[in-house]
């Protein structure tokens, strides 16, 4: 039933729109509460190994030169100098041209590539440039692509064109896994952020992701609400699993924890591992790392006691 | 109205006597009990045989009640404010008649009794100008500290027991019986039981008048002995004991009214000739709040 | 391996409970003239809290005297300006011990913290912020020129919101010009007797506000004082018609908020997700012992199967258990008394053949607890879809067209509240429209604040709490 929902822009709009509505006010409401929980001792250990497992230790900026990339890689690989029991992160983010870089400081090791492509982060290029930007990060070794996808052509209801490059770039991902950036700050409206999340997951995406990073707001806990939503009734409908990666301004072990508290609540047990939910983060780690030491240690920890990337 | 004798030059005409019924739900029934009770003008002197309603008339009066309140309440307060003016309009042509029936039934001068009639039309002129103010003056649009749209609005009681005064057979009978129509309600009135006739031709008025059937219905007879069935009937909302002035008979009426929550007036010393003021109203209104989120 | 929140207690340090406690009585905490003592516990332990007192007619005579003695000298003399002023000193003093209020009201009801901490407390401050501004504008009201109070107020509160009814009772009351005489409920009494410090500390006059602890006895003593001009009441309709009855023929002002058996109404537009919550707040908020509960989910019939699921998925996330904890979602029965009636109802509705649920949930070994239950094919002939439970224990039908909905939501004797969840703008105007009840919840429920009037249509009482039409209720005009 759901494949017939794809065959025509037609049928894909109608579907898209007669999704259940989401009230602003209600979904906000109920990110807040959820944010009231309390995470202590036994759970909180818990709580912040699993989030350091969870990040996709990020850097995107034009600056960015293949030394910072290393150093970066060999963070995810050791991410407390003092502590070889934390945990690695789950994949390092960086821009195409750097991926091979990237791969290569972590030969030998879990940790996974992701690239961002597709034009990233406004994706005002044409689906061709889109499409070979995927195929080289895939060739440079990504094994998981951030795609972006045309906000435009959504926001002005041309969903057919969304979809259709969404199962072009899928196509030239190849065996890599597919991320498909909403940008949520640019929906408007949690109606919106559902029916792309939809739109993203009947088109093949592997994991819906809020932001790039680059537009505010970037992931707040309501809109992450909202897409793990989608993905449990997704999931109920169909039988698969998608991840979701609320990325950018998560920087406090507090809401990561949030976030944790959120996935639990919403999707379950089953969406609480790397493989179904990643933070896009940089200096959320260190936070981590602090509060992990602080319970470690009993003591407050300070920055000049990581490594700062 | 007393009959006279019109000389048409052919001898004495005989009188069309007028028989003085109840109104319910539209219509003119007798007492379903077939009791009629002689009335006397102030002077005791003979003024009209009067049909006395029974418990089961106050029945039927509330079932009348019951099925035209859910169109009378969805009316717009336009519409229900041009019926009470309407009923104005048409007691205004049967001014002579009122005021005759009113010094009779109320012993007082002629020209009184005109004044009297002349403070009851107004009275409903008053009233009716209320209908589409009421829920401007007394609901609000409530500041809640979150983003919510929160309002409130009046909304009429239900079907309400009217015991009308026992002494203002017009004026206070309008005073009463205004207030607790133009909001939405529908009443049962049990009229006063000495000056019932100024209020059987109000019924007829009222028939006239675009007034849909049950939304008054006017009962002639003893408040003493239809009241405590109205007072304990748990399909009527609310009771109005003006007419009884007998303390025990307020307890016990009270305390029937509890049974099903009703909101009671009390009696008190009542000035017909004084600015209303919006309790009659307010008394049998309920507040209903609305809240709905603010967001895209 | 699960993501197990550990225990996340609220510490009980910053609540100093005394072993026992006298009657607030004239600015004192007074032994009793003709009253015995008895325990109020902790109905997540049935740990004994501390031991109270059973007012007497005697020392409910000296209360109301007292209040009497406050209004006459000094209370009805003070400025609308001053009396304002010991009203927000007394929303500060509540926001300063916020906390330790909290704390307190979740150990003697057995509320979750995070109910008392987020929503009680703070709307008890709201309150007495909202009406303290209210003292020296009543001309503004509209309620006459010169609006005058109506002298002393006996009030009678339940044990559901213990500190919250106290706050809607006695800020209108106190601004409009009223003394008082407050009776809180057997089973909690201990914000109760807090408040009386509070007003202590914000050194108002004596006698202004009374506290006087006791059970259905006092209360009645208290409602049928003749020294008492006014009577608020909140709690059941069975006793609010008892209290109505006992005031006949009096000169006595009252103001009822009674029971409720809210129909809260899905439609098949609703924002769904947000609609599940609305259910899961209207029946399990501080465990459905809520009047205005959204006890009859009635849910059209094209989504039954779909809200159903998910409202169960949801259940199932619902931690049941330590009201201090601080993610605790359900708390304790208040009281044996009212478990009891819980169980007895709940078994009823077994017997005439509705379908009971609950998620699995381990309760705890002491003290009264019952999961959160729904029942499924329930008609309106049940009783469990008539009678308040006052529990977490949900009622579900189905219906087929709005005016369907409309009829079965007004099929009640009760006109409290009811809940509506539609997308359609037009249809949620209509169904607010229809329904008959004090307050409607459009896409939202349980939601209560200072300014929103709050009371119910029929058997669910009369006069309003809240905003300016709380006002009228302790206003002569």
């Amino acid at each position: 039933m759901l494949a017939d929902v794809t065959s025509s822009e037609d049928r894909l709009r109608r579907f898209l729109h007669g999704l259940p509505g989401v009230d602003q006010v209600g979904a906000e409401a109920r990110a807040a509460t959820l944010g009231t929980r309390s995470i202590k001792t036994s759970a909180k250990q818990y709580a912040l190994d699993l989030a350091i497992s969870m990040i996709d230790l990020t850097t995107l900026e034009g600056q960015d030169t293949p030394g910072k990339v290393r150093a970066l890689c060999a963070k995810a690989k050791r991410p407390d100098p003092a502590d070889p029991t934390a945990p690695q992160v789950a994949a390092v983010c960086v821009y195409p041209d750097l991926v091979a870089t990237a791969k290569h400081e972590l030969r030998g090791t879990n940790i996974n590539v992701a690239s961002v492509a597709t034009g990233f982060p406004s994706g005002r290029t044409s689906l061709a440039i889109k499409q070979q930007d995927t195929k080289d990060a895939v060739a440079a070794g990504a094994d998981e692509v951030d795609m972006v996808i045309d906000r435009g052509a959504f926001l002005s209801g041309r969903y057919g064109l969304v979809f259709d490059e969404i199962v072009a770039i899928r196509e030239a991902a190849g065996d890599a896994h597919l991320k498909v950036i909403l940008e949520t700050g640019e929906l408007v409206t949690y109606d919106n952020v559902r029916r792309a999340s939809w739109l993203a997951m009947l088109a093949g995406a592997d994991f819906i992701k809020t932001s790039t990073g680059k537009v505010q707001p970037a992931a707040t806990l309501p809109v992450t609400l909202v897409m793990l939503e989608a993905v449990r009734d997704y999931h109920e409908a169909t039988g698969l699993h998608i991840g979701v990666k609320p990325a950018g301004g998560i920087r406090t072990s507090k809401d990561a924890i949030k976030y944790l508290v959120m996935v639990n609540e919403t999707c379950g047990d089953d969406w609480l591992n790397p493989d179904l939910f990643r933070f896009g983060a940089s200096s959320l780690l260190n936070e981590l790392l602090m509060q992990r030491t602080r319970m470690s240690t009993g003591r407050y920890s300070g920055p000049d006691y990581f490594t700062l990337d | 109205m007393p009959t006279k004798a019109v000389n048409t030059g052919a001898g004495p005409r005989l009188d069309v006597r007028k028989t003085y019924k109840l109104y319910v739900g539209g219509a003119f029934p007798r007492s379903e009990s077939g009791r009629s009770y002689v009335v006397n003008d102030a002077k005791g002197k003979f003024l009209a045989n009067v049909s006395k309603a029974s418990r089961k008339d106050g029945r039927d009066a509330v079932v009348a009640a019951r099925k035209a309140f859910g169109g009378w309440s969805a009316r717009t307060a336009y519409n229900r404010g041009q019926i009470l003016y309407r009923i104005a309009e048409v007691m205004e042509g049967r001014h002579e008649q009122f005021s005759a029936e009113v010094a009779a039934s109320e012993g007082i001068a002629i020209a009184k009794a005109r004044a009297t009639v002349d403070a009851a039309i107004d009275r409903w002129v008053w009233y009716a100008g209320w209908a589409d103010k009421l829920a401007q003056v007394v609901g609000s649009s409530n500041p809640v500290a979150g983003p919510y749209f929160d309002f409130s609005l009046p909304e009429a009681t239900g079907v309400i027991a009217v015991l009308a005064p026992q002494d203002s057979s017009l004026l206070g009978l309008t005073s009463v019986v205004a207030p607790v129509i133009v909001s939405g309600n529908t009443a049962v009135v049990v009229t006063s039981y000495e000056r019932p006739v100024p209020a059987v031709t109000l019924g007829e008025v009222m028939a006239t008048s675009d007034l849909p059937g049950g939304v008054v219905n006017l009962l002639t007879g003893d408040a003493s002995e239809i009241g405590p069935w109205l007072a304990a009937h748990m399909d009527v909302n609310g009771i109005d004991l003006t007419g009884v002035s007998d303390g025990d008979q307020v307890r016990e009426l009270e305390v029937a009214a509890a049974e099903n929550l009703k909101r009671v007036r009390r009696p008190a010393d009542d000035d017909w000739s004084a600015d209303p003021g919006t309790g009659r109203m307010t008394q049998f209104l309920e507040t209903k709040t609305v809240w709905h989120p603010i967001g895209v | 391996m699960s993501f197990e929140y550990a225990p996340a207690p609220e510490s009980r340090a910053i609540v100093d409970i005394k072993s026992s406690y006298g009657l607030f009585i004239n600015g004192d905490f007074t032994e009793s003239q003709d009253g015995k003592p008895f325990k109020t516990v902790s109905p997540a332990s049935e740990e004994v809290l501390a031991e109270v007192t059973e007012a007497g007619p005697a020392d409910v005579d000296k209360a109301v005297r007292a209040a009497r003695r406050a209004y006459d000298r000094t209370w009805s003399k003070l400025s609308g300006r001053d009396r304002a002023k010991y009203l927000y000193r007394i929303a500060r003093i509540v926001q300063e011990r916020s906390r330790e209020l909290a704390v307190l009201e979740s150990l003697d009801n057995g509320k979750p913290i995070r109910e008392s901490r987020d929503v009680d407390v703070p709307l008890v401050a709201a309150h007495f912020f909202y009406y303290a501004g209210w003292a020296d504008k009543l001309e503004y009201a509209g309620f006459g020129p010169d609006p005058q109070p109506l002298g002393v107020a006996g009030q009678v509160i339940p044990w559901n919101f213990p500190l919250l009814m106290l706050a809607w009772k006695i800020a209108p009351a106190l601004a409009a010009g009223n003394t008082v005489i407050l009776k809180p409920a057997e089973t909690t009494p201990l914000t109760a007797l807090a408040f009386a410090e509070i007003c202590q500390q914000a050194d108002l006059p004596p006698g202004v506000v009374n506290i006087i602890t006791g059970a259905g006895d006092t209360g009645r003593a208290l409602v049928e004082h003749h020294g008492v001009d006014k009577v608020a009441f909140t709690g059941s309709t069975e006793v609010g018609r008892a209290i109505a009855k006992s005031v006949a023929g009096s000169n006595k002002k009252v103001t009822l908020e009674l029971g409720g058996k809210a129909a809260n109404v899905i439609f098949e537009d609703a924002p769904v997700d947000q609609a599940v919550e609305g259910i899961i707040n209207g029946i399990f908020f501080n465990q459905g012992h809520v009047c205005c509960a959204g006890s009859r989910l009635l849910v059209q019939e094209s989504v039954y199967d779909e809200v159903l699921a998910r409202l169960k998925r949801r259940m199932s996330t619902l931690r049941v258990g330590d009201p201090l904890d601080k993610n605790t979602d359900i708390g304790a029965i208040n009281s044996a008394m009212q478990l009891a009636k819980i169980r007895e109802l709940s078994q009823i509705g077994e017997d005439e053949g509705a379908e009971r649920w609950s998620p699995a949930c381990e309760l705890p070994e002491h003290g009264y607890w019952f999961p959160p239950t729904i029942f499924t094919g329930v008609s309106q002939a049940h009783r469990i879809a008539r009678e308040e439970i006052f529990g977490p224990v949900l009622s579900v039908l189905t219906f087929r067209t709005p005016a369907e909905a409309v009829e079965k939501a007004n099929n009640t004797p009760f006109g409290l509240s009811a809940g509506v969840w539609t997308e359609k703008g037009s249809r949620i105007l209509w169904m607010a429209n229809q329904l008959r009840a004090g307050v409607v919840w459009a896409n939202t429920f349980n939601r209560f604040d200072p300014t929103s009037p709050f009371g119910g249509y029929k058997e669910s009482g009369y006069g309003r709490e809240g905003g300016r039409h709380g006002l009228e209720g302790y206003l002569a005009h």
